[in-house]
């Protein structure tokens, strides 16, 4: 649906319009939802802030970008969503601005967008060059008669699509913090907590995943990319899992826990699943953002206390809260008809069903990583309410169920949690799938792998939920009946410890790597390329020798009239001889 | 033509109110305000007459419109020829945009000598209006180095400490490059015989020829953008000028070297251009990744700025030189976007500035608490500057990166790490100057903007969000002449390209 023309320059025209999809549906329907049980959420949540116009006036431009994000029918209007959403994320991350860590996460996570976008920006030129349109239905619809086509990149000869769906794929790694540009999203949790579970767990942050879905007619012609895809999205859902089985902050290890299931839809998007990753995206905004609201009503109960070394013992003063995040952990770990029993289980599915080496490589390292969600949900879970009570005094007689302005959107989402895989399942990647996507999402039939799915062994599709128990009990064994384990697991690991501790020590390399050089670089560049280089030979130094000559010029007039004498004679001499020298030549 | 003369009325309206304002007799303090308002009148006068003539512009033609030709001096066919096209259009509605807006911002500020202040910048109007309106090589000559003048005086009398160092390293500059653009025009005029411009564009220039009137005329343009490395003089000129004088300088000054590109380099030596233009390209990209971490690592507010205009600068010669519709288009809608984005954040600073008296970026901090409506609008800006889409800032950018990308992916790739760093030197300085926690204690008493500020900043915010959803009111009237400008670039590079077919052919014979 057209609206009204944004850019024309030359062949390229394009427009504000919608485009409303099956794919644009589920999102539409996911993004409103949660975003209207975390408005009501807010509420509650931010009743003692005085910003609290501002933090709504965000929260809706948020919802609006997004809703652009999904609608969009080219290109750059989804860029437009794109940055949009990034911007809200900047402005909510550094909400409380007074914080400088706040301010520190806000500006790290829009810079590290903007490095994903950059490749972003460049895949939309590269699309332009190569369709001479940035139009979703005009590009498919060219895309199978440019399948072999070439593009020649910087200095290489590339397989066209192949190198356009890979830049595209930066701007999805950057949006969707899969491994390399990761950084900023644990970071990004310094903004209040319903953000954390719109923005950073339930909407944005799965654009990426649906970027891919939607342009699943160009990535299906590029296997290359899609191979990059699964190994990204895979080595993402192992590493994030790693680290949040350390972490001490409950938002932090539900930031890593995020990150680690989009490097799930990923991967389930890299083999050409991405009926099970765009269901995975819809079961997870819910039991995702459920446990995030969970931890806020934690937090607000605590006094504001965040770290769950500072926590315990409490789960019979919040009941509720404490009931709906078993239910978020529950679907979270793949317990059979919780929620992401069913999605989580397609994607492993679908991974060893692609029957590739990359898919395979998949499976192996999202069923591990299922052991180590399932252990830090419930290392989370025995920490934050069970033992001993290890807050203060004061803060333990403050703890106080939230109220119900709070609760009801809690309910809400645990109904979602709940329900909606099984709810979902057969129009998503069931039996229904081919009616229900229809021609949103395309999928070569040699790469139907949900199809294949369905017909994989039962030990494949038992060894998810085995690792999951098995985690859960490891949690049990650690933080219930031993709980001295974990101290010394710490001590005697100690390198590997401080490794996961330190998040594989990524914020480190990049700031020494990249961040610190640039501004050193700049300062010099500043006092010695400026300063020095160009003033001191340009403008500087000429004004000085001009300064300088004419200061010896008038050293020359001594007054003595033999000085003046000789002066003219050898000019005399010299003017003599050049005459004569020429004439001879 | 006949009908009413409107660009001539329109440059020089501003110049009779200068002369309105220099008979004004009686004590410093009537003077000084008969001046404010008379300079204020003026120039949205003059703003309302060249909107008349955006009406009256006809989009469908590529010829330069609102024509006026008179005989100047006698017998040396150099004439008082002036017109528009689509690409000086917006050139000029920008300047007279911003000098009302200039007069506003120098209301407060500027205390002595206000009567010579305002006639400075009525007359650098004119002469700014002049240069985008001029057809002639020699009345363009007059306008484009007449600005220098009060331009000149406005940095070396009424700016900071060190004004008269940077007023003479501004002049200098660029009075170097134009004296080699004088040689230029004089070795035109030797040869096409007039110093028409129509005239001289439609003439085919010699090979060798065209090569160093190209270079003579980038010298000076190159100066005026300005390009690295002879960007020295804009920091050093923008810290020292009062604010006024820095959102002319940013807002239009340096457009006239990007102007001058599109007017004359391009389409008079296309030869030239496409021999030169890897120079080009490789200037702009060191410019754009140089300054931009220049700028990351400046202390002070307004040379933080001055730089990020250099790296912006460097987007618009690397569009322009694409020689692709959406590369120039592309160029033209930066220059525009960042007169109207750079001269605001100019603005903001001298909001600050003329609170607290400094533009030191650590002596700031936590400003939102008390001036929220100056966070709101530094934020825009901001985002403008960062090229966000939805703003001006985005549409220009793209367009350029667009156009690079069919040309030359190493250009657009390199140019486009410029907008990663863009985004940190401005998010750092935004959240440095107005975030955080406010520490110092004299900035609690700070104000917010006042009524007189707020219409300053209010058509320029509103402009900002207008040029970035409807790029197309401002991409439209541009589009004829620039694919006119390529298609007779083309045109001629195919005919200079048979030429010398021609001539191997013969050399073998």
């Amino acid at each position: 649906m057209q609206l009204a023309t944004w850019i024309a320059s030359g062949d390229l025209e394009l427009g504000w319009a919608l485009k409303f999809d099956q794919l644009s549906a589920v999102m539409v329907f996911v993004v409103t939802w949660v975003s209207a049980v975390v408005h009501v959420y807010s509420v509650g949540y931010m009743s003692h802030d005085p910003h609290k116009p501002r933090f709504m006036a965000y929260l809706s431009l948020f919802t609006f970008s997004m809703l652009m994000l999904v609608t969009a029918d080219n290109l750059v209007q989804m860029f437009f969503g794109w940055e949009g959403v990034g911007l809200c994320s900047y402005l909510l991350i550094g909400f409380w601005y007074h914080k400088p860590s706040a301010n520190d996460a806000a500006i790290k996570a829009f810079l590290v967008n903007r490095i994903g976008d950059f490749g972003f920006a460049l895949g939309i030129f590269g699309t332009f060059l190569l369709f001479q349109t940035v139009s979703f239905a005009e590009i498919f619809a060219a895309v199978p008669g440019k399948a072999d086509a070439r593009l020649h990149f910087l200095n290489f000869d590339t397989h066209a699509l192949t190198a356009l769906c890979l830049l595209l794929f930066i701007g999805a790694m950057g949006k969707s913090a899969q491994l390399g540009l990761h950084t900023w999203l644990p970071d990004a949790m310094e903004g209040p907590t319903p953000v954390s579970a719109l923005i950073h767990a339930a909407t944005m942050v799965t654009a990426g995943v649906f970027m891919v879905c939607r342009l699943s007619p160009m990535f299906e012609y590029a296997p290359a990319a899609l191979a990059v895809v699964t190994v990204v999205g895979a080595a993402t859902a192992l590493f994030a899992a790693t680290v949040g089985l350390v972490q001490n902050d409950i938002k932090r290890v539900i930031a890593y826990s995020t990150c680690s299931q989009l490097g799930y839809m990923f991967f389930a998007a890299g083999v050409s699943a991405y009926g099970a990753a765009i269901f995975h995206l819809f079961t997870h905004a819910f039991f995702k953002a459920l446990l995030f609201l969970g931890a806020g009503s934690v937090i607000h109960a605590m006094s504001d206390e965040q770290d769950m070394r500072r926590m315990g013992g409490i789960w019979n003063k919040v009941p509720y809260t404490y009931a709906v995040m078993w239910i978020g952990s529950l679907a979270l770990a793949g317990i059979p008809f919780f929620a992401g029993y069913y999605s989580k289980d397609m994607i492993l599915e679908s991974a060893f069903g692609a029957h590739s080496g990359v898919g395979l490589f998949a499976y192996a390292l999202g069923t591990f990583a299922a052991f180590l969600t399932a252990f830090y949900s419930w290392r989370l879970l025995l920490m934050t309410f069970h033992g001993q009570p290890r807050a203060d005094h004061h803060t333990m007689e403050h703890v106080h169920e939230s109220p119900w302005v709070m609760l009801i959107p809690l309910f809400v989402l645990a109904a979602g949690a709940l329900f909606a895989g099984a709810i979902g399942y057969n129009w998503l990647v069931g039996e229904a799938r081919g009616d229900f996507w229809g021609k949103s999402i395309l999928v070569l039939p040699q790469h139907d792998s949900i199809e294949a799915a369905h017909h994989v062994p039962t030990w494949v599709k038992l060894l998810p939920l085995a690792m999951a128990l098995s985690g859960i009990a490891l949690a049990y064994v650690m933080y219930v009946l031993r709980p001295e384990w974990p101290a010394q697991l710490a001590t005697r690991f100690r390198g590997l410890y401080l490794f996961l501790l330190n998040k594989w020590y990524f914020d480190e390399l990049y700031w020494n790597v990249l961040a610190e050089p640039a501004m050193r670089l700049g300062r010099v560049l500043w006092k010695g390329g400026d300063g020095a280089i160009i003033d001191g030979l340009g403008p500087d130094g000429l004004a000085a020798t001009t300064q300088a000559l004419s200061r010896r010029t008038s050293l020359l007039q001594t007054g003595y009239v033999y000085h003046y004498a000789f002066a003219m004679l050898i000019g005399v001499v010299l003017l003599v001889s050049w005459y004569l020298l020429t004439r001879a030549g | 033509m006949g009908g009413f003369p409107i660009l001539t009325v329109t440059t020089f309206l501003p110049l009779a109110g200068a002369a309105f304002i220099l008979v004004q007799r009686g004590d410093e303090e009537t003077v000084a305000r008969v001046s404010r308002w008379a300079a204020l009148w003026t120039s949205l006068a003059t703003f309302v007459l060249s909107l008349w003539i955006w009406i009256g512009f006809d989009p469908g033609t590529a010829k330069f419109q609102f024509v006026e030709k008179a005989n100047w001096i006698q017998g040396f066919e150099i004439d008082y020829h002036m017109g528009v096209d689509g690409i000086s259009l917006f050139f000029v509605l920008l300047s007279t945009l911003l000098t009302p807006l200039c007069v506003l911002a120098s209301w407060e500020a500027i205390h002595t000598r206000v009567r010579e202040y305002m006639v400075a910048f009525l007359v650098l109007e004119t002469l700014m209006i002049g240069t985008f309106c001029a057809l002639d090589l020699v009345l363009f000559y007059v306008f484009f180095e007449g600005v220098l003048i009060p331009m000149f005086l406005i940095i070396g009398v009424w700016g900071g400490p060190r004004r008269v160092y940077s007023a003479f390293k501004f002049f200098l500059y660029t009075l170097l490059g134009s004296v080699l653009m004088l040689l230029a025009i004089l070795m035109i005029y030797r040869t096409v015989g007039t110093t028409d411009i129509p005239t001289a564009m439609a003439h085919q220039f010699p090979r060798t020829m065209q090569n160093w009137l190209w270079l003579a005329f980038f010298a000076s343009f190159a100066v005026k953008v300005p390009m690295w490395p002879v960007h020295t003089w804009l920091p050093d000129a923008h810290v020292e000028a009062p604010t006024a004088g820095s959102v002319i300088l940013a807002g239009v000054l340096l457009k006239m070297g990007g102007y001058g590109f599109l007017r004359f380099s391009l389409p008079m030596f296309p030869d030239a251009t496409i021999y030169f233009t890897p120079l080009i390209y490789v200037l702009s990209i060191v410019a754009v990744i140089y300054t931009s971490l220049v700028a990351l690592a400046q202390d002070d507010m307004k040379k933080l700025i001055a730089y990020s205009s250099v790296a912006h600068m460097g987007f618009v010669t690397i569009g322009t030189f694409t020689m692709t519709m959406q590369g120039i288009q592309g160029a033209i809608f930066q220059m525009l976007s960042h007169g109207v984005v750079s001269a605001a954040l100019f603005l903001c600073v001298g909001v600050v500035y003329d609170r607290m008296h400094t533009r030191e970026i650590a002596r700031y901090g936590g400003l939102v608490e008390r001036m929220p409506k100056y966070a709101f609008v530094f934020m825009v800006f901001m985002l403008a500057s960062v090229g966000l889409p939805g703003t001006s800032g985005f549409v220009g950018e793209f367009l350029v990166l667009v156009g690079s990308f069919q040309v030359n992916t190493w250009v657009c790739a390199l140019a486009a790490t410029g907008v990663i760093l863009g985004a940190a030197y401005m998010l750092v300085l935004y959240r440095r100057v107005v975030f955080g926690r406010m520490t110092r204690d004299d900035l609690r008493s700070i104000l917010d903007m006042d009524m007189r500020e707020v219409a300053v900043f209010a058509p320029l915010v509103f402009l900002v969000f207008l040029m970035g959803v409807f790029p197309s009111v401002f991409l439209k009237p541009t589009e004829q002449t620039v694919a006119e400008l390529i298609r007779k670039f083309d045109a001629q590079r195919t005919a200079a390209v048979a030429d010398v077919g021609a001539v191997a052919a013969s050399s073998r014979r």
